[in-house]
């Protein structure tokens, strides 16, 4: 008897759940207010434009708009799927991808490893400085850099090339040449932008845990094995799914830099084929359905890659 | 007996570690000159005679002084238009774009906020799925954003990535506490954020403003998308349009004149490179210190 009137006010005293969160509301409504004009520019930006996806089904045309237009189910995946550009894009796509991910991805840690474990302060300082430089200058200069530098009557890679009895090449216009230049050109300029990262994770690494290992002997080769490299890993995991969750999208704005007409045929990926079918040749509803693919394929594959860096290391995204 | 072998072998080994360290400096050392070297070069090119250029004579310091390739930038009106826009467009989206990802973030950081999990989730989202160009485009276009400097200032001032970033900041380095003690004294929530949450954050808010001002000065590809009036170009444009003209040779009678011609505007091209990449090389290395924080913030998951 006694423990009950004990405990009906408790029950009184604490308001229900929902109640609780609605105070909480009232008097944090300031924070909502802050977070309008993010959710605005998302919601805008972001959220509406996947309504729009449904065109991707439609035979869109500005008259009818999106609702209104005629619904004609798959035909734009299957036109793009039989159209004999189909096969080029993916091919080109994942090749530049895969290249870049395979040179561009273990540049950076082992950069990285090495900064770290070297004895000036000073020059490892200067030393980031530099490397950090190629990633503040644009995308238009560094293609025009490469335009200018491989010049087939002015540059200086010609005149390297010639000095070395070679003969003059229009490099940008060889299809050969285009995904080297691509690729290392990216190297270049996110390679030390990206050790970043990975310093960043060596820092964290105890001091004591070095000392310890010298007093017992290991070298400095050792060490980098046995304490450096397993301290980044999980952030190397990490890199790598959010890298795999890219593998069919390869960045817009530097392919269509570099593209020309000679070397269309492997510089022409998924994005910039979107870009012109869809705002230049105005078939909205196909450039849309090809943007839809790419998209999916991409969520796919990061979500499997997830899953499966979850299972086997235990590092994940979500 | 013992110590001996043990000094001995300590010995050896700091031989092989020296021998590791020189390996480290000298790679590290080739790939600084690697990053430096094409900078230096575009930059002694430009105030170079085109013809020292062009032979090869050139290699480290400038061959025969001029300054032809900035006369002609600094002449040209379409340039100077360009960066006048460039520098409105970074200057206003830049601020824009700071006081709504704090202010966001802030709001994020805050435990005692319902549904932040939720409108974190969304956001995070977008980082991974979108509508794509054409639907974008087609909200763009019915907002009556198309070719107006509105778009080029609002589109790229909220990215999800420095929005995670201000939040984890603030949850690590603003405590509960403190908000706490704030509330009790009668401090709202607004006055807190201005007052308390901001003057406490000068590292995130000099690189979200860096990365902000770097990603405008150099982004071309929203103007691409969404205007096509020139007057609203920015510089970017503008050094992409000069880049592919000289690229399709003029038609000269006289092969001698167009050589002339080639070279000049060779000159002219790695002047204009320059002058759009100064301003960004000037600011970074001031606050370097703060963006190596920046991505140490981010690495943390939260």
């Amino acid at each position: 008897m006694k423990s009950q009137t004990a405990a009906a006010p408790a029950v009184v005293n604490r308001p229900p759940r929902w109640k609780n969160t609605l105070r909480m509301m009232k008097r944090n409504w300031v924070l909502y207010l802050l977070l309008l004009p993010a959710i605005i520019y998302i919601g805008t930006f972001n959220y509406a434009p996947m309504y729009g996806i449904q065109i991707a089904f439609r035979n869109f045309n500005f008259a009818d708009g999106i609702t209104g237009s005629k619904w004609v189910g798959l035909k734009w995946f299957k036109y793009f799927f039989n159209s004999s550009k189909c096969w080029m894009l993916i091919r080109n796509t994942l090749a530049i991808s895969f290249y870049s991910m395979i040179a561009g991805f273990p540049i950076p840690i082992l950069l990285a490893l090495m900064l770290h474990n070297i004895p000036s302060q000073k020059f490892k300082r200067t030393a980031q400085t530099i490397t950090y430089l190629p990633h503040f200058i644009s995308l238009v200069v560094v293609v025009g850099m490469i335009s200018c530098f491989t010049s087939i009557n002015s540059g200086w890679v010609n005149t390297l090339i010639e000095a070395l009895g070679g003969e003059r090449v229009y490099l940008m216009g060889r299809p050969e040449y285009y995904r080297h230049l691509y690729v290392w050109s990216g190297v270049w300029q996110g390679a030390g932008w990206g050790s970043i990262i990975y310093m960043a994770a060596l820092t964290g690494v105890p001091p004591e845990l070095h000392e310890a290992a010298t007093i017992d002997g290991a070298s400095k080769l050792q060490r980098i094995r046995h304490i450096d490299i397993p301290a980044i890993l999980p952030t190397i995991t990490i890199m790598l799914i959010m890298r795999c969750g890219d593998i069919m999208s390869v960045g817009f704005d530097k392919s269509y830099l570099m593209m020309n007409d000679l070397n269309k045929d492997v510089s022409e990926v998924i994005a910039t084929y979107t870009y012109q079918m869809g705002l230049l040749s105005g078939k909205y509803s196909y450039s849309t359905a090809i943007s839809l693919f790419n998209n999916v394929i991409n969520f796919v594959f990061l979500t499997v890659v997830n899953k499966f860096a979850k299972v086997v290391s235990g590092s994940s995204l979500w | 007996m013992t110590a001996i072998t043990k000094k001995k072998r300590h010995s050896r080994e700091t031989v092989q570690d020296r021998i590791l360290d020189t390996a480290f400096y000298l790679i590290v050392g080739i790939f600084m000159i690697v990053c430096l070297y094409p900078v230096w070069f575009t930059i002694v090119a430009s105030v170079s005679s085109s013809a020292a250029v062009n032979s090869g004579r050139m290699l480290l310091l400038p061959v025969g002084f001029q300054l032809k390739g900035y006369t002609f930038v600094f002449s040209d009106t379409r340039i100077l238009t360009g960066y006048t826009n460039t520098i409105m467009y970074t200057v206003s989206g830049t601020l824009l774009g700071l006081s709504c990802s704090l202010a966001a973030g802030y709001a994020l950081s805050r435990k005692d906020l319902p549904g932040r999990n939720l409108i974190m989730m969304l956001f995070v989202f977008t980082m991974y799925f979108g509508g794509g160009l054409i639907p974008t485009y087609l909200v763009t276009k019915s907002l009556g954003l198309i070719n107006t400097r509105a778009v080029l200032i609002i589109r790229g001032c909220i990215s999800v990535y420095n929005i995670i970033l201000i939040r984890t900041f603030f949850q690590s380095n603003l405590p509960d506490e403190m908000h706490e003690a704030a509330t009790i004294d009668g401090c709202g929530n607004m006055r807190f954020f201005l007052q308390f949450a901001i003057p406490l954050s000068k590292a995130i808010v000099a690189v979200i403003a860096l990365y902000l001002a770097v990603g405008y000065w150099n982004s071309y590809y929203t103007a691409l998308v969404y205007t096509t009036d020139s007057k609203l170009k920015p510089l970017q444009l503008y050094i992409r349009e000069m880049l592919m003209q000289s690229n399709s040779t003029v038609d000269y009678e006289d092969p001698e004149l167009a050589s002339q011609y080639n070279q000049m505007m060779q000159g002219v091209k790695y002047a204009v490179i320059v002058a759009a990449t100064l301003p960004v090389m000037c600011i970074y290395p001031f606050l370097q210190k703060y963006f190596v924080q920046g991505v140490m913030i981010g690495s943390v998951k939260g």
